[in-house]
């Protein structure tokens, strides 16, 4: 896998960031825009998957392992190897960790919905998770790192108000093969760079059996069409297919609603968000 | 003469708080017999007010900024505010101050509104670029997107500017090799116009990070040769001070007496033809 990083990232240059320059960067804003909303720790979801990984080295280099929280989750359907992973990374890194088994509380809901299709299934998990993280930020007084990357922003393959809320999030403008390229650079354990990503919300998924096309395919054609704003026609000179194209571009745009607040329905002259305009760093 | 770069991280629309660190670096400076200070862009309120623009402007009159101009009696201040207007338009302005007063206060002409920038919507657009004189000599000033046209150093060039000055919030985006994309863009940008100008240009950038859009500093003094003088760490606070001397002006100038032999005749005749030309195409479509 490592090889086949390095191939892709020779076969596609542009997606190849500079990987101290990127950490660097990512380091010092993380840290800085945490710190000035008036906190010192962090807390994140670990799931044994690279993204959460990555953050969580990340948020290590900014605040020192001290002040990182580290929280494993599992389910009981949860694959046993990514439990064993995000301990190799809490081992590594030294963090502090808890364990928290959601399935109590996910199996008591679902009693009374036995029909649950693994969807639903997986969006309760991931908003389980939320309010576990964000119980734990009151109770740490300690921000809610993110986790969800560029790649899965654009596609919207996460869960609203689940795995995509959060307080910073260092992820939200890197490709999942960016991902893979920094958590190289910055360490990550090999047996999380190698293994297939995975929601891990049933036996045997993968994302990209499930998306049905590979993220280093996507993310080329995201850099494509988004970075370098090609056309259609161009795209398809390009040699990305047009099942591809057309898939991509209808998650993008269908799950748009993800990546924003809800809609606020206008009366004033001064709404929220739409003509009442501050950044969230107001004042700090 | 020595120059002083103030690369720091202003606090977003905290007028108060901003003014203090300011007479902190002042007082640094002082320390490091810093004879001309330079902040960076709107480093009296930092640099994404979106509707906070209308809280943080203020006329030069203002107590803020009478008490910072006050300040530049032992040396020469320059920085950057939101300017609130008698007749109630906001600029992006940077004010030169000496011996206590005000002796230049530049708007900025070229208002990024694309992309990830949204100054046209908050400011009003400066009419106006002239250099003036300062007691180590005539200068000029260019606010960050002001000296991306190629068309801004060139007049104050033309105007008899010896040195630039260019405060700028400068973000941190796609990340080539080895360099932020816009950073190695404006270092050469810099070098070129230094070198065809025959003058110095002091780059001062922040720092600091607002709504995760990194601000990267690298400050930079770049001489009448076009060649780096000095240049200010990443990411990081920093006095940048240097030594410099002026009289390379006039030996670049000997040198490769490029302003000598511009015609500016001839670029007001084309100019003039071509801005004809383009109110005739108007007139037709």
């Amino acid at each position: 896998m490592s090889t086949q990083l390095e191939e892709q990232l020779l076969a596609a240059p542009y997606l190849a960031l500079d990987a101290p320059l990127a950490v660097e960067i990512l380091t010092a804003a993380l840290k800085e825009e945490v710190e000035k909303a008036g906190f010192r720790k962090v807390v994140l979801g670990l799931s044994g998957g690279i993204d959460s990984a990555l953050s969580l080295y990340l948020a290590v280099r900014a605040f020192g392992k001290d002040n990182v929280i580290a929280v494993c989750m599992p389910y009981r359907t949860s694959s046993a190897s990514s439990l064993t992973d995000a301990e190799e990374a809490i081992s590594d890194t030294g963090v502090q960790s808890l364990k928290v088994d959601i399935s109590p509380q996910i199996d008591a809901y679902f009693e009374f919905m036995p029909d649950a299709t693994s969807l639903r299934k997986g969006n309760k998990m991931a908003r389980e998770r939320m309010t576990i993280l964000y119980d734990l930020s009151a109770h740490f007084g300690a921000l809610v790192i993110g986790t969800s990357n560029r790649t899965e922003l654009l596609l919207g393959y996460g869960t609203q108000f689940g795995d995509s809320a959060s307080a910073v999030n260092p992820l939200g403008d890197l490709y999942k093969t960016q991902v893979r390229q920094l958590s190289k650079f910055i360490g990550v354990p090999r047996s999380i760079l190698e293994k297939a990503p995975s929601a891990d919300l049933w036996e045997d998924q993968t994302d990209e059996k499930e998306l049905g096309f590979s993220y280093f395919d996507v993310d080329r054609l995201l850099y494509h069409l988004l970075d370098r704003r090609l056309t259609k026609e161009q795209l398809l000179e390009q040699g990305f297919s047009n099942p591809l194209i057309e898939q991509v571009t209808q998650r993008i745009t269908r799950n748009q609603y993800k990546r924003r607040m809800p809609l606020i329905l206008k009366i004033s002259n001064r709404t929220v968000g739409v003509d009442f305009r501050y950044l969230r760093d107001w004042g700090l | 003469m020595r120059v002083g770069l103030a690369q720091f991280r202003p606090t977003l629309g905290d007028l108060q708080r901003n003014l203090d660190l300011h007479l902190d670096w002042i007082e640094k400076a002082k320390q490091n017999q810093v004879e001309l200070l330079l902040f960076p862009e709107l480093s009296l309120t930092g640099y994404s007010l979106l509707d906070l623009t209308y809280d943080v402007g203020r006329s030069v009159y203002s107590e803020e900024i009478s008490k910072l101009v006050a300040r530049s009696e032992s040396l020469d201040i320059v920085f950057g505010f939101v300017e609130l207007s008698e007749d109630h338009v906001l600029y992006n302005s940077t004010l030169y101050a000496s011996k206590g007063k005000i002796v230049h206060i530049h708007r900025k002409v070229y208002l990024p509104t694309y992309g990830m920038f949204d100054e046209g919507r908050y400011f009003g657009r400066g009419e106006v670029l002239r250099s003036f004189p300062t007691q180590f000599g005539q200068m000029g000033i260019l606010i960050c997107e002001d000296m991306w046209h190629s068309s801004t150093p060139y007049l104050l060039a033309q105007d008899g500017a010896q040195m630039i000055l260019v405060p700028s919030n400068s973000p941190a985006r796609s990340l080539d090799q080895n360099e932020v994309g816009s950073q190695s863009f404006w270092y050469a940008n810099l070098e070129n116009q230094a070198a065809l100008g025959g003058l110095f240009i002091l780059f001062c950038n922040r720092v600091g990070t607002e709504d995760g859009v990194s601000f990267y500093g690298g400050s930079a003094i770049v001489n009448p040769y076009g060649d780096e003088v000095a240049r200010a760490n990443r990411l990081e606070e920093q006095l940048l001070c240097a030594d410099i001397d002026l009289d390379e002006v006039r030996r670049s100038r000997f040198e490769t007496p490029l302003l000598r032999d511009e015609n500016l005749d001839l670029t007001i005749r084309e100019l003039t033809r071509i801005r004809q030309r383009r109110l005739e195409q108007k007139r037709w479509t």
